[in-house]
């Protein structure tokens, strides 16, 4: 994903230790949040209404993962990968350009 | 063989320092802070090159900044004792968990309230589970010894844990004696510089300690510890063999056997009070009594195996404890009576609670506790389990 700041960091493959032999002695690289997608937590996702945005960032700077990247337009778009749902962009967005919507899975 | 009459403390600091640790983190705490009152004096006089010491503001930064060190791969080193070691405790688990050999003397001390800083095992054995293995020091010589052995075993590639080196507030940390330290050279010689098994300066790969270890992968990490807990009971016993070998002063048993292969009634215990419990039996012994003195040396790994041979010979173990888990009994007698019963060997056991916040326990005392143990084996019943044996009553 192109953003703003430059390209978005790869993401990684999650790690999974088959037994108990393949695990490191100790408890390092058991991969950061490249690997461990926290978005599986979400129970509602933020959804943005493009039209309604004024491009005010305050969800950007709101977002606490951060999960909500500035696109090369200069428009915002969620990582579903690790937002976890909390909804504080929506309740921030000055416009109510974001919606919580249950998710279907 | 250079000799110097030091302290016990005093014996933790030398250990420190011919260890070549690279970073000491401490909070001064009775009766532990001539230690590194000593180690200062290193650092203030040149004696010691590549030693930082950083002053922290209490024993959990002491852990934290150790913790801190460790993982870039230098050789760290603290002490505490008693309500200090309590507010270490949740970075004991950190240290333990994330595999670091950070080497710490634990000067035993009652805890509080009421206030007290004299001699009691429960700050220490309060931390029994935390992943750290635990040696109890009977004299001054083995302060020395325990912290140059303890680096050797920590660090060791099937180990990579913290070791806790346990001496006796007062009765060891501020009488002298004389203590037998090898040249320098020898010790280098012993203890090479250390090999980790990550550090966190490895800017090419970086990677993250103590991730969030989902259900997923917990439990494995938990047993890594535990496997590695058992490893060290091999490896505890090959570096006092090499010990003995090396300086004189053989820690290849993590039971100290004393004139034990013929006893009917054996005294376990920990720490100094064993010195007096090996004065007794030889008094004892001299009376006819057939006894013996079974030290533990190390209580984390605890040495269930020496234990049940020790047990198969004898009739009957007075467990000292100088230490008592409310509710239950002493922590020692506990732990030797578990380990005793899904085996054969079933000697009478019983828990005489002893010494607690410093109280005395004299050679005479152990003869008491002789002359009851041989009513008991006698009558083949016990009067009761637990004996508070100092109560005024």
């Amino acid at each position: 994903m192109n953003t703003l700041f430059g390209e978005k960091k790869a993401k990684s493959e999650k790690i999974v230790f088959k037994s108990v032999d393949e695990y490191p002695e100790a408890p390092i690289t058991l991969g950061t949040t490249l690997s461990n997608f926290t978005g599986d937590w979400r129970t509602f996702m933020p959804v943005i209404d493009e039209s309604k945005c004024i491009k005010c960032y305050i969800c950007w700077k709101f977002c606490p993962e951060p999960a909500i990247y500035i696109k090369e337009d200069g428009y915002t778009a969620v990582d579903y990968d690790y937002c976890k749902g909390c909804g504080i962009c929506a309740n921030e967005c000055p416009t109510k350009a974001i919606t919580m919507v249950r998710e279907e899975k | 063989m250079p000799k110097k009459v030091v302290s016990g403390n005093y014996a933790a600091a030398y250990a420190a320092k011919h260890a070549r640790v690279e970073v000491v983190a401490a909070y001064p705490i009775t009766p532990q802070t001539s230690i590194i009152e000593k180690i200062a004096e290193f650092i203030a006089n040149g004696e010691v090159e590549n030693l930082q010491y950083v002053p922290v503001e209490s024993e959990h930064s002491a852990m934290a900044a150790c913790i801190g060190a460790s993982a870039t791969g230098a050789r760290a080193f603290t002490a505490t004792s008693a309500q200090g070691l309590a507010l270490m405790h949740e970075m004991l688990h950190w240290a333990a968990g994330a595999r670091l050999p950070i080497v710490m003397v634990d000067v035993n001390r009652a805890m509080a309230p009421p206030w007290s800083v004299w001699d009691d095992q429960t700050d220490s054995l309060s931390q029994r589970d935390t992943g750290w293995l635990q040696f109890y020091a009977e004299n001054n010589q083995e302060v020395y010894d325990g912290v140059l052995m303890a680096f050797k075993i920590a660090e060791h590639e099937k180990v990579n844990l913290p070791v806790m080196v346990v001496e006796s507030a007062f009765i060891l940390s501020h009488t002298y004696d004389v203590v037998d330290m090898p040249e320098q050279e020898e010790i280098d010689e012993f203890l090479p510089p250390r090999k980790p098994l990550y550090t966190l300066t490895d800017f090419e790969n970086p990677f993250s300690v103590g991730a969030l270890g989902t259900p997923a992968d917990y439990y494995e990490f938990r047993y890594k510890i535990a496997k590695a807990m058992e490893e060290a009971k091999k490896v505890i016993k090959e570096v006092g063999k090499e010990y003995g070998e090396r300086f004189g002063r053989d820690y290849s048993q993590m039971i100290e056997l004393y004139k034990t292969d013929d006893a009917e009634i054996v005294f376990m215990g920990m720490g100094s009070l064993m010195g007096t419990v090996k004065e007794a039996v030889d008094m004892l012994r001299s009376e006819g009594y057939k006894v013996g003195a079974a030290k533990v040396r190390w209580f984390r790994p605890f040495p269930k195996e020496e234990l049940y041979e020790l047990a198969k010979n004898v009739e009957g173990i007075a467990v000292l404890d100088r230490n008592f888990s409310f509710g239950q009994e002493g922590i020692l007698f506990n732990e030797s009576k578990g380990v005793l019963y899904n085996t054969d060997a079933k000697p009478i056991m019983k828990n005489y609670i002893v010494g607690l916040g410093g109280r005395d326990l004299t050679v005479n005392d152990v003869k008491t506790i002789a002359k009851n143990m041989r009513e008991i084996i006698q009558k083949g019943k016990l009067d009761r389990e637990i004996e508070w044996y100092h109560l005024k009553r």
